[in-house]
């Protein structure tokens, strides 16, 4: 293709709408998906706060409470269908909203184009579709809150027949649900888009001279995300129109027969809830990694780079992310080892959730060999790429107790999983988007965010999320379900309710601590010191152009790529590092 | 440098708090809650010393190479120790999973005994039942239609079955010590999850399927049964218990109850 229609199908656009709201431009694309992505965090944790406040302070009255919901908290104190449904939304809204949107299609359609040295996506109109059909999804999701009966209470996983029979299984379950389903499906498509437009690109737009070896880490990582996200949502998306035809058409794919539910018997016959399982959890474990393999990509670039030091075994490391990526298809029956499948199969799942293990293993280990004999730069970029791979770690070592069956009789369902999932797919996966947004920041707004709250920020979060999710594992121990809504009921648990309070506490704290990060991200891009081009010394093609880019990224002019992506510490030069496009 | 001394410190006191059992599980009632807290804390401890040795290392190269004006070291890595620490993690971690699968292997692929008791266990939106079948050793047929839950018939069983004349019903689960127990796990409506600390053993209960489920409970008492499959609003409540009970004591509560009929 000759490179002058390229350019006239790209031009920078003069009108506002065509500019900021309708762009077809990844970078600003980049940044609706961030700052979608930046609302839907704060919602999530905001409804995970009260989540936590009504499990210590079950009768408490709290007069805002009735104001927001009128049924749901009437006279101002919770009723566990409102925390269950709070709970099932703040899992849809993180997983979905956040940890799906921000690593992958925020930060990777900003810089996957101007790392491997395009001048856009594969596809922009498919982009700029994809953007928008996720904002439809959350529209629909948000939606939920409002309509009668309220938001749906199955929880994340929603699983059949609870979530497939309609409002007889509990408030919620009616409009409530239907829409939590159709949000999905429209967010599932959009994931699609996303997906072919992320593969394309790293396979057809790359810079003359950037082999897939020269290919910077966090390239790899989109790329992989994308594939799984390609299988995944594909098969989400038939299992959610399958479920909403239980509820809405009578067709039985989920709904066995003989159902007496709330003293109704139901017509539905043939169906399994065990298909849902399997459906949504091929979908679901890959899920794990479309959130955690980005902030992987992130935080191997940022140790590299303020390490000044090449990633510990670049090979190694890609070799890792591939395994993960494929392996991670195969491992989908360890969330089912109690769900009444057959026992023999979980010998085989729990075989192959062990060999996951290996190349998370490896990750960590050329991690620490990366920092090892470097010199190390403490910027809170760099804190939170520190930071994330100390909760990578934490977070990874409880999967060893889950990923055996026999274990798993006792921990199932218990707060041991929460505990494990929060640490390594939530704030793990956050602490490599904080570390991205510092790192990036100057980059996107020609502007460095400030340190020093930075910082305060970094450890305030790092030692709060310890405090919030360690503990969760020793109620696991001790045997606390997960999904209660609060633990009255139970002799043994009401020796847990300090812990319960302790965690409590800390999450209040911790999130309120996350309003420095607002207000740093805020006001730096209006106040934050003038950045140069290239603030880290870093290696990558971003670092080569102004900043913010110019519309087309490299202004017309094509890069070429003569180095790998992580030349630091490189020995007699003036500098002591080697851009990607700096002549062999 | 702060950062260091701040992960020692949360590894230290993590690893305290899990080796000084703070919050822990209670004693197990079973030759099968043994050997699940063998294995736990063989895991337990090769975990441990991983997660201790690896958070002290990220400290200690976040310590050690802070700048202070020497270069880095230029190297792109070393396959010696890639293939090395590749090969330990595997054989540890599938090693661990082999040596549990045995105990997997008890609950699931053995198959009960023979002389087993068995017990139909029926979950609904928030309750349980359990039925025990009469001197006859015999379940009668149930229907869907009979069932009446303020009637004391939460399993629909058909009066006109001979079989079912003396089965009987609880609302919480009674059995002998020693006594090898089955228990046939089935749900009326969601999703439930059958699950008693002291056993170790938890088991779904799914509607469409019956499911056998074996144990034997060696220590008498009363343990509380915990819904741990979320199940609707209620699912906070769905309580029971499970007593265990001496041999004598279950022989009589059978006969009251048949009594009770």
């Amino acid at each position: 293709m000759s490179s002058s229609i390229v350019h006239a199908a790209h031009q920078a656009p003069t009108g506002f709408i065509r500019r900021y709201i309708f762009s077809l431009d990844h970078k600003v694309i980049g940044i609706q998906y961030y700052f979608l992505a930046l609302f839907s965090v704060f919602l999530g944790m905001g409804l995970s706060v009260l989540m936590r406040y009504h499990m210590v302070y079950p009768d408490a009255k709290v007069s805002w409470f009735e104001k927001l919901w009128p049924t749901g908290a009437a006279g101002g104190i919770m009723t566990p269908e409102l925390y269950l449904s709070l709970m099932t939304m703040h899992g849809t809204i993180m997983v979905f909203f956040v940890l799906t949107t921000a690593p992958q299609s925020g930060f990777g359609n900003y810089f996957l184009p101007i790392q491997i040295g395009a001048e856009d996506m594969a596809f922009p109109v498919l982009n700029m579709l994809s953007f928008w059909t996720t904002f439809l999804a959350l529209c629909v999701m948000v939606a939920a809150f409002f309509v009668p009966g309220g938001a749906p209470l199955a929880g994340w996983t929603v699983y059949p027949p609870l979530s497939a029979v309609g409002p007889l299984a509990g408030p919620g379950e009616g409009l409530g649900q239907s829409l939590w389903i159709i949000s999905i499906a429209i967010f599932s498509g959009a994931s699609l888009m996303g997906a072919i437009n992320f593969i394309a690109t790293t396979i057809d737009l790359r810079a003359k001279g950037m082999t897939m070896m020269r290919l910077p880490l966090t390239c790899w990582a989109w790329l992989v995300t994308a594939i799984l996200g390609l299988l995944g949502f594909a098969v989400l998306l038939a299992a959610g129109i399958l479920l909403l035809l239980d509820r809405m058409a009578e067709t039985s794919f989920f709904i066995p027969a003989g159902l007496v539910v709330s003293d109704q018997i139901l017509n539905h016959k043939g169906g399994s809830p065990l298909l849902w399982q399997h459906l949504f959890w091929f979908f679901g474990h890959p899920e794990v990694y479309i959130a955690i393999l980005p902030g992987m990509g992130v935080a191997s670039q940022l140790l590299s780079t303020f390490a000044r030091k090449p990633v510990f075994g670049y090979r190694a490391m890609v070799y890792a992310i591939l395994s993960i990526g494929f392996l991670g298809f195969f491992v989908w029956g360890h969330h089912m080892f109690m769900s009444g499948m057959s026992p023999y199969s979980a010998m085989a799942f729990a075989t192959l959730t062990m060999a996951i293990g290996v190349p998370s293993a490896i990750k960590t280990f050329n991690w620490i060999g990366t920092l090892w004999g470097g010199r190390i730069r403490f910027t809170s970029a760099m804190m939170f790429a520190m930071g994330f791979v100390s909760l990578f770690v934490t977070g990874g070592i409880s999967g060893i107790f889950l990923g055996q069956p026999a274990l798993d009789l006792y921990f199932h369902d218990t707060y041991f999983v929460v505990g494990h999932f929060h640490m390594i797919m939530g704030v793990a996966a956050i602490f490599g988007m904080f570390a991205g947004t510092f790192y990036w920041f100057p980059k996107v707004t020609g502007r460095l965010m400030n340190e020093t709250l930075g910082k305060i920020h970094f450890y305030l979060t790092f030692i709060g999320v310890y405090c919030i999710f360690t503990p969760m594992h020793w109620l696991g121990i001790a045997g606390n379900p997960r999904r209660y809504a609060d633990f009255t009921n139970f002799d043994f648990m009401g020796k847990l309710m300090p812990v319960h309070t302790f965690m409590t506490w800390a999450a209040i704290i911790t999130a309120s601590a996350q309003l420095i990060f607002l207000f740093n991200l805020f006001w730096s891009m209006k106040k934050g010191a003038v950045a140069t081009d290239n603030p880290w010394d870093a290696t990558t093609l971003e670092w080569g152009i102004p900043s913010p880019p110019p519309f087309d990224n490299f202004a017309g002019h094509h890069p070429v790529v003569n180095h790998g992506p992580y030349e630091y510490g490189v020995p007699g030069g003036a500098k002591d590092y080697l851009m990607q496009s700096d002549p062999p | 440098m702060a950062l260091a001394a701040v992960i020692w410190v949360l590894t230290i006191a993590i690893c305290y708090v899990f080796f000084g059992h703070y919050w822990w599980f209670p004693p197990p009632i079973s030759q099968h809650g043994q050997d699940y807290d063998a294995q736990f804390n063989a895991t337990l401890w090769v975990t441990g010393i991983i997660f201790f040795l690896a958070q002290f290392a990220l400290g200690w190269v976040i310590f050690t190479y802070r700048d202070r004006g020497r270069p880095a070291r230029y190297t792109h890595g070393n396959n010696m120790l890639e293939a090395l620490w590749t090969t330990a993690t595997a054989l540890l971690f599938i090693g661990l999973m082999l040596t549990g699968s045995r105990i997997w292997a008890a609950v699931h692929f053995d198959g009960p005994p023979p002389d087993s008791m068995r017990i139909e266990v029926l979950s609904k939106q928030f309750a349980w039942s359990f039925r025990y079948a009469g001197p006859d050793g015999k379940f009668g047929r149930t229907d869907i239609k009979l069932i009446n839950d303020q009637g004391g018939n939460p399993f629909g069983i058909d009066d006109k079955d001979p079989a079912g004349k003396d089965d009987i019903t609880s609302a919480s689960i009674k059995v002998p010590a020693g006594k090898p127990i089955l228990l046939i796990l089935k749900s009326r409506d969601v999703i439930h999850n059958f699950f008693v600390r002291e056993l170790r053993l938890k088991q779904d209960l799914v509607p469409g399927m019956e499911i056998p489920f074996p144990f034997t409970a060696d220590q008498t008492g009363t343990y509380e049964v915990a819904c741990s499959e979320l199940c609707g609003l209620g699912h906070h409540q769905m309580r029971t218990t499970l007593e265990v009970m001496t041999e004598a004591d279950f022989n009589k509560w059978k006969l009251e109850q048949a009594a009770q009929k």
